[in-house]
């Protein structure tokens, strides 16, 4: 189980999180949405401690990862796999190589064992014949499966999406939906993706929660949601421009002057 | 008025604030050279990078540094009588003071500009966030490796360029101007001890160091984009190099005296 508990973190003068919470349950898909800017990123980077709040907790199973020691806090993030919104695969590396990196690192895998379990979750998540391939030969969906698979290669009990979909076309974006629900089916793990995408949102959450200034401001099915009364929460979803959402550093008052 | 104190204060700020940031990655840097696994793999990949790959670069600099030091040497002594020094002085400047340095000043360009885009890159691509997530430290991944090839590799460089800088004055001393070869070498000899080339070496293994790490720190905190890898490329660049020619003349005030 993940808590989040009145997080607040803020970059120089920018207040990113005004006081988050959220609570996961284990085997339970997540999907935190929200605006460009909100925060979403900061927040996921708080689950997996690569960021640590200025106020407030993070608990994994009950652990306080705030204030883990170093070497701690690197035991704990081998619960974890994390995709990317560009995939983040390490340029230097062969796709195989990328996938297999945990496993040659920590698990002390033999070079071929660990090539072959590296194609094996490549097949998994519908890559046959790349592990050869440099990441910079990969289009941007192949990317974010090979981003996907080297996730799970270490057999994590939670997988955190950043934008699994942003920057794909609706149907690879479908096809990388489609993906999340089954690595939840078959491998249940727990799930909390960010996204902007509703249609993503519905698709693969078991619940929505919504990031607002800084704060966690509805949760619910997607059912629920779907039908809420809040006003900021239904200007979101139905992806309208007028409504009480305010968007820093953009008025409505714009003046047109043909000279 | 106050806006020049103002700049002045800032800038005082900023640098300082750089410094203690720099010493901190320096401290967490060596505390992680002592704690298995060791990256023995990457650190050779990155002795590559920067020794060998800089070979050439630092042959040609050498031997036409040490050509063009005779030439000038050998004319402007031959007013007061004293060619014949010229080995000796060839030697000793190139053991103590252009080895290390323009070593240094080649790597700093070439292996330091590198490594800060290479991170930088790494950085603004989310690449080091996800060595994160993956359960490695960026710190022993990446720069515990390119920081120990600095540190060995500067010397071997610095000292290639210093065998590679005396056969050049030979090339000239005794090609050109028909010097005897026994002069020459006896010249080269007869001053030289064993500290110059020391000395020399360490001040290279400083200024090793002082690459990799001021490269490394620019890069992995590298943030803005396209841009900001770009200014943290230069920025490496210019501080390496004017690191190693700020501290050339205290090492050497030091270690000469």
């Amino acid at each position: 189980m993940i808590e989040i508990e009145d997080l607040h973190k803020s970059f120089g003068k920018n207040h990113v999180l005004r006081g988050a919470g959220l609570k996961i349950e284990t085997g339970e898909s997540m999907v935190v949405i929200g605006g460009s800017g909100s925060g979403k990123s900061v927040l996921l980077k708080h689950i997996i401690g690569i960021l640590k709040p200025d106020e407030g907790r993070v608990l994994i199973d009950g652990v306080n990862i705030t204030g883990l020691a170093e070497n701690e806090l690197y035991e704990t993030r081998k619960k974890f796999g994390m995709l990317f919104q560009m995939a983040a695969l390490f340029d230097s590396l062969s796709v195989w190589e990328n996938v297999a990196f945990s496993l040659l690192r920590h698990k002390k895998m033999k070079e071929k064992d660990a090539k072959s379990l590296a194609s094996e979750k490549l097949r998994m998540v519908g890559l046959v014949g790349a592990e050869d391939l440099m990441p910079s030969e990969l289009s941007g969906g192949m990317r974010k499966r090979v981003g996907l698979a080297r996730a799970i290669a270490h057999g994590p009990e939670i997988l955190l999406y950043d934008e699994p979909t942003t920057g794909l076309d609706p149907i690879m974006a479908d096809a990388i939906n489609e993906l999340i629900i089954e690595m939840k089916r078959h491998l249940a793990v727990t799930g909390v993706a960010i996204t902007h995408d509703m249609n993503s949102a519905y698709r693969i959450a078991d619940r929505i929660a919504m990031l607002y200034e800084g704060k966690i401001i509805e949760t619910g099915t997607p059912e629920e949601i779907r039908n809420t009364r809040n006003p900021i929460v239904r200007q979101f979803i139905s992806g309208s421009a007028s409504g009480p959402i305010k968007i820093e550093g953009v008025t409505n008052e714009r003046v047109f002057n043909r000279a | 008025m106050f806006k020049f104190i103002e700049l002045v204060g800032r800038t005082i700020i900023n640098f300082s604030e750089d410094f203690g940031r720099v010493l901190l990655l320096l401290f967490s840097l060596l505390k992680q050279l002592f704690i298995p696994p060791f990256e023995i793999r990457n650190t050779f990949k990155q002795m590559l990078e920067i020794g060998v790959r800089s070979l050439p670069v630092v042959l040609i600099t050498a031997i036409f540094t040490g050509m063009v030091f005779s030439l000038q040497t050998f004319t402007g002594f031959k007013r007061f009588g004293a060619e014949a020094l010229v080995g000796t002085v060839v030697a000793l400047s190139m053991t103590r003071e252009l080895g290390p340095v323009l070593t240094g000043l080649i790597v700093a360009g070439r292996a330091g500009a590198a490594m800060a885009a290479e991170l930088g890159t790494m950085r603004v691509t989310e690449q080091i966030d996800a060595l994160e997530t993956l359960a490695t430290n960026p710190i022993k991944y990446l720069i515990a490796p390119r920081f120990i090839a600095g540190v060995f590799m500067l010397p071997a460089l610095a000292l290639i360029a210093d065998i590679t800088g005396i056969i050049g004055g030979y090339f000239v001393t005794v090609g050109l101007f028909g010097t005897s070869s026994i002069v020459y070498w006896k010249r080269t000899w007869d001053y030289l001890v064993a500290g110059d080339i020391l000395n020399g070496l360490m001040k290279a293994a400083f200024f090793g160091a002082s690459i990799s790490l001021i490269s490394c720190f620019k890069g992995f905190y590298t943030h803005g984009g396209a841009e900001g890898v770009g200014k943290a490329t230069t920025g490496a660049v210019v501080l390496s190099s004017m690191t190693i020619l700020i501290s050339d003349y205290f090492l050497s005030a030091w270690l000469f005296s």
